[in-house]
């Protein structure tokens, strides 16, 4: 655990809508993840983690900012390095019904990337396929059937075991385990600890559940509207959450115990999520913010190391 | 309190390439009015396909109903004509389904979506149609609800998605939600939003929800009571404290006991049930959890447990009920279990 096995600098992601408008998807985002370690990523439904997931592998081109991996600026490979790339790092998409495709049969989607990087054949390609529906809870009789056969967590398994069938050095698991029901969230969850302890996987793990989040990240970076806002070791932010909008995160967890309901002050955002065509001046947070001052409206809150390893963007640490 | 939705032993089978899939395998529960009932269990042990069995949204090709009965109001809607149904749609029950992008035309504004069902069943004046989805758009904490109104699904993440998808179903003031898994895409505070915004139609309209949710926090947070499905059936059932703090089944400990511990700082390794569900292909004559279950007894494989009634509101399908039954301490200190 030393050298970044990626690092993402100043990328931006916009989008075009409706004429010369561009949506700001990701706005200069920085960061990196140590080989072996696991990022969780957690912020505002519509905050941009999936976007964020999609351009780091590559499925997204940055609209600025460069993405290193190993060392290497990505937007700079060709060819067989390039393939090379695309088979080191895998996604796990969030939405497991529109990324299978409908007409395949559950064995070639799993073997897709084994096929597109012509790792394995015939009688040992199929073992493959068996081991790893194995390793993902399913059993080989599934192997001939087609994804509407399945349910929704078990159609995001077999998301799990295509992602792994290549084996990857970094995985981007978009909500992996949100579709699961728990006993099966806590077999998945293992199954990816193991997997970082045997093989050395790294992960960037995009996720609601703030129980699990905290429970497999190393560190976790916290997200709104484009930015990031937070990024600590995984027990400092749940211990002392510096920004707001983290703090009102936490507050909203539900917790699994009835007697507890209604024990705890929530803090209640006001207002909504400001449009990311046209997000606020200054802290993009400010207009929900129970605590802004008039700087908030002025000026952009540095990105600061506020304490050691703990990062944040809010001028209340601005001193 | 009256009866509003009754469930009783709902069989639905699916013809695969595989041969028959057994979903769901005599499936019971009732709803009362005004009550918010959590349905948990095991991915793929047939949430979904009792909601869409309730609805009327099988696929037609592929699924049988098989038996059971389903009444809504004391009628039964279990296979009734498509027109039928249509009308009891939207109107009386509105679904939130699991699958966002499948329930959405991706080729209509979703604000027309949403203006097409309350048309279709109610009265509202034409020109007040466009102000009403506004407004459930922003209910549902959807924000900037006006451009919201004219983009198409595929301009909006996956949780807006999910929320416009809650909008439609609360637009005609149904009398029963059926919400399939309609948090889990959301972040904690939306969540949270949307809790309230149910738990409030709940409260100033009375009306019914079935939710459907693998989080825990979230039963804990919205139900009165809870039912535990497990390879087809339910296996427990229960207020949510008589769940939580007094559970009979041994699935039921499993799921409790999956969650990460609050508060801990050792990250301890998680607990899971070991081992996967039953094939519905073939399904076990005995208790469908019995491969898995730390406890199983020679007449767990044999015999399906039937339902033991604790309390009036508490039931279990375990042998473990059963007053022949050694006790569970006995089990573990016998090594048969931990
Ligand atoms: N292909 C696209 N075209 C236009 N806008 C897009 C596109 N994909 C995403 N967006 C917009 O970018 C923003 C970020 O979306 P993204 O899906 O990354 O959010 P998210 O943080 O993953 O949310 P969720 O938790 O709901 O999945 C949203 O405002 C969304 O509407
Ligand atoms: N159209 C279909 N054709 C064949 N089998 C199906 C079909 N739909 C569902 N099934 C099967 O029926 C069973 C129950 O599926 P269902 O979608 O109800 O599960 P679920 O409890 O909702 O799971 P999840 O929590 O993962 O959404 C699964 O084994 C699934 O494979
Ligand atoms: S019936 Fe037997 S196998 Fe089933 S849960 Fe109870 S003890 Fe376990
Ligand atoms: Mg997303
Ligand atoms: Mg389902």
């Amino acid at each position: 655990m030393s050298e970044p096995l990626l690092e993402v600098k100043k990328v931006k992601k916009y989008f075009k809508v409706g004429g010369k408008k561009s949506l700001k998807a990701v706005d200069d985002i920085s960061f990196s993840i140590k080989k072996g370690e696991t990022l969780g990523l957690v912020g505002e439904s519509g905050s941009g983690k999936s976007t964020l997931g999609r351009t780091v592998v590559g499925l997204h081109n940055a609209t600025d900012g460069r993405i290193i991996f190993k060392g290497k600026d990505m937007s700079t490979l060709r060819g067989k390095e390039a393939r090379e790339f695309n088979r080191a790092m895998q996604m796990i998409f969030q939405d497991p019904h529109a990324s299978l495709n409908p007409r395949m049969r559950v064995i070639d989607i799993i073997a897709e990337g084994i096929d597109a990087h012509s790792l394995l054949k015939g009688k040992e390609r199929k073992e493959r396929v068996f081991e790893l529906l194995e390793k993902v809870g399913l059993s080989q009789d599934h192997a001939k059937r087609y994804p509407h056969e399945f349910s929704g967590g078990q159609r995001q398994r077999i998301g799990i075991a295509r992602a792994l069938a290549v084996q990857p050095d970094f995985i981007v698991a978009d909500e992996p385990i949100s579709a699961l029901d728990v006993s099966i969230q806590a077999q998945i969850v293992n199954l990816m600890e193991d997997l970082k302890e045997d093989e050395g996987l790294t992960y960037l793990f995009i996720a609601h559940d703030l129980g699990m989040v905290k429970h497999i990240s190393d560190r976790i970076g916290v997200m709104y509207l484009g930015t990031m806002m937070e990024l600590a070791e995984s027990d400092a932010l749940f211990e002392e959450p510096l920004h707001p909008y983290t703090q009102a995160l936490m507050s909203a967890i539900p917790i699994p115990n009835p007697k507890e309901v209604g024990q705890r002050e929530r803090i209640v955002l006001p207002g909504d999520p400001p449009s990311p065509i046209t997000p606020p001046s200054g802290c993009r947070f400010r207009t929900r913010c129970p605590q802004a001052m008039d700087i908030c409206a002025n000026a952009t809150p540095e990105w600061l190391e506020a304490k050691e390893n703990h990062w944040v963007a809010c001028h209340l640490y601005n001193s | 309190m009256s009866r509003l939705l009754e469930v009783e032993d709902l069989q639905v089978s699916f013809k695969t390439y595989g041969g028959e899939v057994k979903a769901v395998r005599g499936v019971d529960f009732y709803l009362n009015q005004g009550e918010v009932l959590a349905v948990v269990g095991e991915s793929g042990c047939g949430k979904s396909v009792t909601a869409q069995s309730i609805m009327g949204l099988l696929p037609k090709k592929v699924s049988r109903i098989k038996g059971g009965s389903v009444t809504f109001e004391g009628e039964e809607i279990l296979g009734l004509p498509k027109k039928q149904m249509q009308a009891i749609k939207g109107s009386k029950i509105g679904l939130i389904s699991q699958d966002p992008m499948t329930s959405l035309n991706p080729t209509m504004m979703v604000g027309k979506q949403i203006a097409e069902v309350i048309k279709k069943h109610t009265d509202i004046a034409k020109n007040q149609i466009k102000v009403r989805v506004i407004e459930l758009l922003a209910m549902v904490g959807l924000p900037n609800p006006e451009q919201r109104y004219s983009q198409y699904p595929h301009e909006l993440s996956g949780g807006m998605r999910q929320r416009v998808l809650i909008a439609m179903a609360i637009s005609c003031d149904p009398q029963l939600i059926i919400a399939d898994e309609p948090t889990t895409a959301l972040d904690v505070t939306i969540q949270a939003q949307i809790l309230d915004l149910l738990k409030d139609l709940q409260k100033s309209l009375d009306t019914s929800i079935m939710i459907i949710t693998h989080d825990l926090g979230v039963v804990a947070e919205v139900a009165q009571r809870v039912a535990v499905m497990y390879a087809g059936v339910i296996v427990e059932s229960g207020t949510v404290e008589e769940i939580f703090e007094n559970p009979d089944h041994p699935y039921t400990w499993g799921l409790l006991n999956s969650i990460p511990k609050y508060g801990s700082g050792e990250k301890d390794r998680l607990i899971p049930i070991q081992g996967s569900p039953p094939d519905l292909f073939a399904p076990p004559t005995g208790c469908p959890f019995a491969a898995r279950c730390e406890y199983a007894m020679e007449i767990c494989v044999q015999e399906m447990p039937d339902k033991k009634r604790t309390s009036e509101t508490h039931h279990a399908r375990c042998w473990l009920n059963d007053p022949r039954a050694p006790l569970v301490k006995d089990l573990i200190s016998a090594g048969r279990a931990e």
